[in-house]
């Protein structure tokens, strides 16, 4: 069976059953104490969660204690991570970090930034944004035109990058960064990571408000902006190699399938505990492929402990995680009862809240990370199709 | 994890003994015996019987693994049936015959019942390979209790049938028949027996549904259309994709069945979710799968001389059985409703 992508199952081991315990004990009283509302609030402190959080052990979980870890493994982070995700709380100061930025690091940074900048990404102290993203480089990730040009002890950064989630509050982006012209043998030779600080002079970042009318995206300009050579981040002008380990990462997580899993729980809530036979069944459809995906990004967690980048598989499960939280709000909308003037407890609207707000973020959730369309080709070279 | 050597023994025996014509002849009516022979030398059909009781004596997982190569190769025996019948004796320690096996009845609501003097009566439908099977292993009712029981198919009354899958699928009447052996086997029910037997069909079809995609891989890139493979095109790769997503879901959500029951039994709340949740991804994903591979095999995939439909038949006749995706929907979804919002996320995780 050549064709066929292994999910091998993961049997999670009995300190991942004890951690689960006490990361729900540690939400359940972040919750009562108001830090965060499950039902999305708008006034939650974000940095303040990391901190905590981060005196818990649990960002950077999985790399070496030298560097602030704690040397634990993927499958402790996946659940750490699925049961934040769960109880919706608010990750994104850490989040970005956590799942990418910092493993990037890890893997390719000089020593002397890893010894600085890792440990107060396990505190919680930092927070970071990646600049991929450029006004003509959107899925043509590789035609990044941003330019880094050699100077005196590191480089001068010239160019915007856009889409940047959370450039407003983060202290340090990855970039991707031009230093050579691609190759006519290959295109995607000439590009260099770096480890920007967003407070250097000649950065300028714009909000651009999207459709929820919430400030998450930016556009970020930069003008003769120094990097020191410390912050070349792996080799100059081979980015791509280091790209795919960067990706697997990204493509698999929880947050690839649970990002509108709250309007499902709400919808549980509306339904009661005596559904009709269509909610029965529209609900346990739902809970299937979603029970079903959870096996999945499981499976590339193990794959990922075992030390393999199992691309293809990961862009597998974000490919249909993300069509499932996609379309979950619309199935959601159409299983729910109606609710009129009679309704015993219509001044609850947690309900309503979850599927607007779900209903909103539905569209970017096949786009970002990598769109369908990319996913697609991808696992079709993993079928040997390309 | 599944013993490697019996898969891989599996795995040959397949390959050597079931080709496209052995699948063809079956449908016809040709007992394969070769294949058959095969696999009873090699102890695999009484995979889930222990030693003491005249099986192989091996792990639960390993039967599962059995079936998914089975499914690869459509392979058009009762290895399920037999695994399944030897299983159920089991339960109620009687001992499995040699030869072929199968189990009655098919249906929750199956309703046959056995006499103080051992002797049976009812009708079960859909029973498959029952024309096939020297014994078929019952679930029934005596004084009002559960039991197992062995009867020799010869002398029964066996109307043939043919489901969906191409293969036999028959009506068996007990009236009149003596079990062989009876055996109280507690907390085992027609129900019950469907659990394990949906988790067995999901494995097959799992397997089934990896052959088509091996299957569409290959066509795709062998036929060539407007000068070059059909492969090379983007609207293919991205259905392609979508089958491989679909193939590897189905996969996942049958090992889930598989090991829920390895490591709780079928009297297990964590299993019937763990069934509920396969047989209907399976489900739906088979509808999805074949649907796609048709389209990627044009025409060609389309005419009986093709062996794609030996897979995809079998898929479409076995989403069928023993619940169908509405069925175990409902099922799950009732489970959840009853546990209310805030356990939902629990329910997902429990046994992890």
């Amino acid at each position: 069976m050549a064709n066929t992508f292994q999910f091998d199952p993961v049997e999670l081991p009995p300190e991942c059953k004890e951690l689960r315990k006490e990361v729900r004990a540690f939400l359940k009283q972040e919750i009562d104490a108001g830090t965060f509302s499950p039902g999305g609030g708008r006034n939650e402190n974000a940095a303040l969660f990391a901190r905590k959080v981060g005196a818990k052990g649990w960002i950077g979980m999985t790399w070496p204690k030298q560097y602030g870890g704690q040397g634990r493994s993927q499958l402790e982070r996946y659940v750490v991570t699925e049961e934040m995700l769960a109880h919706r709380a608010p990750t994104r100061h850490y989040s970005t970090a956590d799942r990418q930025s910092g493993p990037v690091l890890l893997r390719y940074g000089q020593e002397e930034v890893k010894k600085n900048i890792l440990p107060r990404i396990c505190s919680g102290e930092l927070c970071f944004c990646i600049g991929l993203s450029e006004p003509n480089s959107g899925s043509d990730v590789f035609a990044a035109s941003t330019r880094a040009t050699k100077t005196d002890g590191g480089w001068l950064v010239n160019g915007r990058k856009i889409w940047t989630s959370n450039a407003h509050n983060a202290d340090y982006m990855i970039g991707l960064l031009r230093t050579s012209n691609p190759t006519p043998e290959n295109r995607r030779h000439g590009l260099t990571q770096f480890l920007i600080a967003m407070k250097s002079p000649g950065i300028t970042i714009r909000p651009i408000i999207n459709l929820t009318g919430l400030h998450d995206f930016n556009e970020v300009v930069f003008d003769d902006v120094f990097v020191p050579d410390l912050h070349m981040i792996g080799e100059v002008d081979m980015a791509w190699k280091q790209a795919s380990a960067e990706l697997a990462y990204e493509r698999s997580g929880p947050d690839r399938w649970l990002e509108t899993f709250q309007s499902l729980v709400e919808l549980v809530r509306v339904v009661g505990p005596e559904p009709s036979e269509r909610q029965a069944e529209g609900i346990g459809r739902e809970v299937a492929h979603l029970a079903t995906l959870r096996r999945m990004s499981l499976s590339v967690a193990g794959m990922l402990q075992a030390g393999h980048s199992p691309a293809a598989e990961a862009s597998v499960v974000k490919d249909l995680g993300t069509n499932f939280e996609q379309a979950l709000p619309n199935k959601v909308r159409l299983m729910a009862p109606v609710r009129g003037d009679s309704a015993p407890d219509s001044n609850d609207d947690r309900f309503e809240q979850a599927l607007n707000y779900t209903t909103l973020i539905a569209p970017k959730l096949t786009i970002q990370g990598g769109t369908r369309e990319i996913l697609r080709g991808i696992i079709a070279r993993g079928l040997g199709l390309r | 994890m599944p013993d490697s050597i019996i898969v891989d023994t599996a795995t040959k025996i397949f390959q050597d003994l079931c080709e496209a014509d052995t699948v063809n002849k079956a449908e016809k009516g040709e007992w394969p015996s070769a294949l058959w022979d095969a696999l009873e030398e090699s102890f695999l059909p009484l995979t889930w019987v222990p030693d003491d009781l005249g099986g192989a004596g091996a792990e639960i997982a390993d039967g599962f693994a059995v079936l998914r190569v089975a499914g690869r190769f459509a392979a058009p025996v009762p290895i399920a049936e037999t695994l399944l019948a030897g299983w159920l004796l089991a339960q109620a320690r009687i001992e499995s015959p040699r030869g072929p096996m199968t189990i009655a009845p098919v249906h929750e609501d199956g309703n046959i019942t056995i006499g103080g003097d051992n002797k049976l009566s009812g009708r079960a439908r859909n029973v498959p390979f029952a024309r096939n099977a020297a014994h078929i292993a019952v679930v029934a009712t005596q004084r009002g209790e559960h039991v197992v029981a062995l009867v020799e198919a010869k002398g029964l009354a066996i109307s043939p049938g043919v489901g969906l899958s191409g293969e036999p699928r028959d009506v068996v009447t007990f009236d009149g028949a003596t079990a062989k052996a009876v055996g109280v086997a507690p907390g085992l029910d027609p129900a019950r027996l469907t659990l394990i037997a949906a988790a067995a069909r999901a494995q097959q079809m799992a397997g089934a549904l990896e052959r088509i995609l091996d299957q569409s891989v290959q066509f795709s890139l062998d036929r060539v259309q407007f000068g070059r493979p059909i492969a090379k095109f983007q609207a293919v790769q991205q259905n392609l994709a979508n089958l491989a997503g679909e193939v590897a879901a189905a996969g996942a959500a049958a090992d889930g069945a598989a090991e829920a029951i390895a490591a709780h039994g079928v009297a297990s709340d964590i299993t019937a979710a763990e069934v509920a949740i396969a047989k209907l991804r399976v489900g739906d994903a088979a509808g999805n799968g074949a649907a796609i591979a048709h389209q990627v095999h044009g025409a060609m995939g389309f005419t009986y001389e093709h062996t794609l439909h030996h897979s995809t038949r079998r898929l479409w006749g076995w989403r069928e059985e023993f619940g169908n995706e509405t069925l175990w929907a409902e099922r799950l979804g009732r489970m959840v409703a009853a546990r209310g919002a805030d356990a939902l996320w629990p329910f997902v995780t429990q046994g992890s």
